[in-house]
């Protein structure tokens, strides 16, 4: 197996930048899809409102149906029918890329915005070879290099994800599972996008690799410069890798706030019971979950989506949909009781 | 008094002949024992090529040794007689990883839970059998009224796991056989399933054997662990001891990679290898290409177990001047609420 | 807590939660996104029907030779007209449609219970059975089915039977199935819920009947539906060679006497044309109706949500 060392931690630019105002490079406004089904439209995603700063690694976590796979693919423009987009806006710093044609969705595909997909790694062809794959993103953007140039570029991206140049001509089933997904990272920052989804990069990955992972990403993120968007379900991960975490649940975006933030003062309830509901290292044999199940997107509670496993519900959350508030700068709750 | 399920030196090699160098070694030479009388939680942990999957394979008698035996009751598992089978089946159960594809999408989920009790003779009249049934679920804490009559699809992951357990209670086992049943359920809905684990141990005696990658599910539910890597044990013990003190530089890169959920707590990066890309001789430490504190005899020769603690043992020869564990003095060494742990 | 009378009520809702009601309803409801089953299902139940429906509007005895003026364009009162051996045609159609369905039907029926079961126990058990039965069955596959067909019909002295007809395409009818539905098998056999099962004690025959067998119906639904179209083919092949029931007004014997009478170049068009627009009826239904069972044997599309 080739060995993979990993240049060291690039700064980290955490702690003191979340309350300066930073340009948006993008931006969804009151965005909702719904799923058609013959029992009627799945709420998947409803009223999500947040920025995505400039160089910022953004999280999005929630549980399985919360919406936040649909939401990243949404961004995209890759969601299909009986997928829809029912209202709201996503500004790609000033395109709002749900009126743009299909065409022109397809040039800022990895030009601009780059998806690394669940299970990526497998969606690599079996039958091509690394380096002919990475030029496949490079030539469909209209980029033509001669075959030195094209070679030297595919060398420079995989060094960047720690990769060494004998990957380029080898298969994707000579390689691990750590280093394919390494090579779906290349492929995405191949173009410098502005931003990077990346949807549940490393679940299929052991921690080991999994944690160099993340650090390969984090170091192309800053290199390159762009933004990335983190979707997954493992507060963990999140607490290692990004700057500011939104919480999902049922559809809709209960908390964000920068990431220290969320975990020493969670001020939606959700978000507490979740952090308290995680097992880890320090605590043995406490199995606390979260009591109750989400919500049917079918059938979507009331007024405030949690309000049926919350312990602070009252009349109001039955009634009343709690909008999304900054209760301080930088941090926004949707709670009738966050102060 | 003889183990329940044994493995005695077992071997299991992949490819290639006894003398062919293209053949993988999924398994080398590992011993363990669960024996009746004491239930406990043994964890064993490893990550994707340690061999933990095929470990499982072997306990269950899915799959045979290529040197070595699995025993049950002292018998080898590829000669019971079909009595004895039927109470292997009755001793060990499963609960796989997956848990939506262990339901066949024909049926409601009753049928996972009805079909044991039919085929193996269970209950003797239809009340006894939904009675077995409803018990079951209540013990895992699911209301039979809001699981029974649904289909699988119906349930969330945590709840179809859950309802796996209660079908592994209503065989009665001795064993059961956990082969990572909460890594593909949401965070959140873990510690319900775990908790629903561990409570049938208390309550019902039943020892448990817990195989995951996951350090932190590991540490939650387990008495024991054992440390997998690349085939062979890297370290066992006490979960606290292992967990919380580790020995070997191994189960050290491991504990460093878990990402925790405070972000003042980060990774401790992979510490260099301290000597990397030299030759590994016939035999040698699996660890030595990693490993940060290498040395050359970690290249010459297999460490065998050091008893380290009265209570943990480290295959590294960091801690040659502990007394080694060698196969057949194991007996009572590691011996904490039942699994016994050897080289 | 669980033995009271209301623990007994709760496990008798359980039991039958709505088993049949909610089959027939989800059934209906189905059909109503799954026009090209429906349409393909009624077009095959009509063609099969038309004797019983047709009896009413005309006599099914003029389907015989000698019955009506030969050669007759259609008028009102023959509405198909007649052919040179004196049938009137509307009545050979309405006659010999359904026998011709018919002998699709019973060999295709044939074929794929027996290629089912031998593709069952084949995949199931695997080893030396396996290999023998695969073996046939790939040899028999190579074996240009219509010569051997021809050659079992010359031999059964006197002209076939249309049950007869029937047993000979059968005969070979199971051939493909059984490759088929073994690949099927192969894939359900490693699926986790068949390695649960029988850690509960299933033994395996029962494992082939309850957890494999209900995930495969729509397939062989699909199966069925090709082997019935191949079965129709074979039959027709045979009787416009000649080597058909001679008195019976099949379709494949009427494109036989068309033939015979070359009736295409002497212009008697409402002889050749009704057999060709009921074949292609007959097709197009089974083709909807492999269109719409391909739907169900999709698991993607299957039970969702």
């Amino acid at each position: 197996m080739i060995a993979n060392h990993l240049p060291t931690i690039v700064s980290d630019q955490r702690s003191g930048r979340a309350n300066e105002p930073r340009p948006d490079v993008l931006r969804l406004e009151h965005l909702s899809v719904y799923y058609d089904t013959p029992r009627g439209p799945v709420h998947a995603v409803e009223d999500v409102t947040f920025s995505l700063h400039a160089q910022e690694r953004f999280g999005l976590v929630g549980e399985s149906g919360s919406g936040k796979s649909s939401m990243a693919l949404t961004i995209m423009r890759l969601i299909k029918p009986p997928a829809r987009v029912v209202a709201g806006t996503i500004w790609l710093e000033t395109t709002n890329l749900l009126t743009l044609s299909e065409t022109q969705m397809k040039h800022l595909r990895l030009a601009e915005i780059a998806l690394v997909a669940q299970g990526s790694m497998n969606s690599l062809n079996p039958v091509m070879r690394i380096r002919n794959q990475m030029a496949l993103g490079l030539t469909d953007h209209g980029i033509k290099l001669t075959k030195s140039e094209m070679d030297e570029k595919v060398t420079s991206l995989l060094a960047q994800v720690g990769l060494p140049p004998q990957v380029a001509s080898m298969y994707p089933h000579e390689l691990s599972g750590g280093m394919k997904q390494r090579v779906v990272i290349a492929i995405a920052i191949s173009l410098s996008p502005k931003v990077i989804i990346a949807d549940e990069p490393t679940s299929a990955l052991d921690v080991v690799v999994q944690r160099q992972i993340m650090e390969t990403f984090k170091n192309v993120q800053a290199e390159i410069g762009a933004s990335v968007i983190l979707v997954g379900h493992d507060m963990g991960l999140m607490a290692q890798f990004v700057q500011r975490l939104g919480v999902m649940y049922a559809g809709r975006l209960l908390e964000i706030s920068p990431v220290r933030e969320i975990f020493s003062q969670p001020r939606h309830p959700y978000t507490q019971m979740l952090i308290s509901s995680l097992p880890s290292t320090e605590t043995k044999g406490h199995f606390t979950g979260i009591p109750g199940l989400p919500p049917s997107l079918l059938n979507v509670p009331s007024g405030c989506v949690f309000h049926p496993r919350c312990p602070l519900a009252a009349d109001r959350c039955r009634a009343e949909v709690p909008q999304l508030r900054e209760v301080q700068p930088g941090t926004w709750v949707s709670c009738h009781f966050a102060s | 008094m003889t183990p329940l399920l044994e493995a005695r030196h077992v071997t299991k090699r992949f490819g290639g002949g006894l003398f062919d160098r293209t053949s993988t070694v999924a398994l080398d030479d590992f011993s363990m024992a669960i024996a009746g009388d004491a239930p406990s939680i043994t964890a064993i942990v490893g990550e994707s090529g340690s061999g933990k999957t095929t470990l499982a394979r072997l306990l269950l008698g899915l799959t045979a040794p290529s040197q070595g035996s699995v025993l049950y009751k002292g018998k080898d598992l590829r000669k019971l007689s079909s009595d004895e089978s039927r109470g292997f089946l009755n001793d060990v159960q499963v609960i796989f990883q997956d848990p939506f594809e262990v339901y066949n999408p024909f049926y409601r989920v009753d049928h996972v839970l009805t079909t044991p009790i039919d085929y193996m003779h269970l209950a003797k009249s239809r009340a006894e059998k939904w009675t077995l049934i409803e018990q079951a679920l209540e013990t895992v804490g699911l209301r039979p009224e809001e699981t029974l009559g649904r289909y699988p699809h119906q349930l969330s992951g945590g709840q179809r796991q859950r309802v796996m357990v209660a079908r592994a209670l209503i065989l009665k086992p001795r064993i059961i056989l956990a082969d990572e049943p909460v890594s593909m359920i949401d965070a959140s809905l873990r510690a319900t399933v775990l908790g629903s684990l561990q409570k049938i141990k208390d309550e019902f005696g039943i020892s448990i054997i817990y195989i995951t990658h996951d350090l932190t599910t590991a540490y939650q539910i387990g008495d024991n662990i054992i440390v997998l890597y690349r085939g062979g044990v890297a370290e066992a013990g006490s979960v606290d001891l292992v967990v919380r003190t580790p020995n070997h530089p191994y189960t050290r890169l491991l504990v460093g990679s878990i990402p925790v959920a405070n972000p003042d707590q980060p990774w401790t990066p992979e510490a260099a290898a301290a000597l990397p890309n030299q030759k590994r001789g016939r035999t040698s430490c699996k660890f030595a290409d990693r490993c940060p504190s290498a040395m050359a005899k970690c290249l010459e020769q297999t460490p065998p177990l050091y008893q380290t603690d009265p209570h943990r043992a480290a295959a590294c020869f960091l801690y040659e001047d502990a007394p080694v564990l060698n196969n057949e003095a194991m007996d009572n060494v590691l011996r904490v609420n039942g699994a016994v742990v050897a080289g | 807590m669980a033995t009271t009378v209301e623990g007994g009520a709760r496990r008798a809702r359980y039991a039958d939660q709505g088993n049949w009601r909610d089959g027939l309803d989800s059934v209906l409801q189905y059909c109503r996104r799954n026009p090209s089953l429906v349409i393909g299902l009624v077009i095959f139940l009509l063609l099969f029907l038309s004797s019983t429906i047709g009896a009413f509007f005309v006599d099914l005895e003029n389907a015989r030779p000698i019955s009506v003026k030969p050669l007759q364009p259609p008028s009102w009162e023959m509405p198909f007209g007649s052919d040179k051996q004196g049938r009137d045609l509307l009545a050979v159609m309405v006659a010999g449609t359904p026998l011709t369905l018919r002998i699709g039907l019973i060999a295709g029926i044939m074929g794929v219970s027996f290629g089912g079961l031998i593709a069952f126990v084949s995949a199931y058990y695997g080893g030396w059975l396996d290999a023998l039965l695969r073996g046939i069955v790939d040899v028999g596959l190579t074996i240009p089915g219509l010569m051997v067909l021809i050659v079992v019909a010359m031999m059964v002295p006197g002209g076939l039977s249309v049950e007869q007809m029937a047993l000979v395409v059968a005969s070979l009818a199971w051939l493909y199935p059984a490759r088929t539905i073994r690949a099927q098998v192969l894939t359900i056999r490693e699926r986790s819920y068949i390695q649960v099962a029988r850690l509960s004690g299933m033994p395996g025959r029962m494992i082939i009947l309850k957890e494999i067998l209900p995930n495969l119906l729509p397939y062989l639904a699909a199966s069925l539906v090709g082997s019935i179209s191949a079965a129709v083919l074979a039959s027709i092949g045979l009787e416009v060679l000649g080597l058909g029931p001679m008195d019976a007004p099949t379709i494949g014997m009427t494109l036989f006497w068309i033939n015979y009478n070359a009736a295409v170049i002497n212009g008697w068009w409402w002889w050749w044309l009704p057999p060709i627009v009921v074949i292609g009826l007959l097709f197009i239904s089974l083709f909807l109706m492999s269109v719409g069972l391909d739907e169900i044997a999709n698991p993607r599309i299957r039970r969702s949500i």
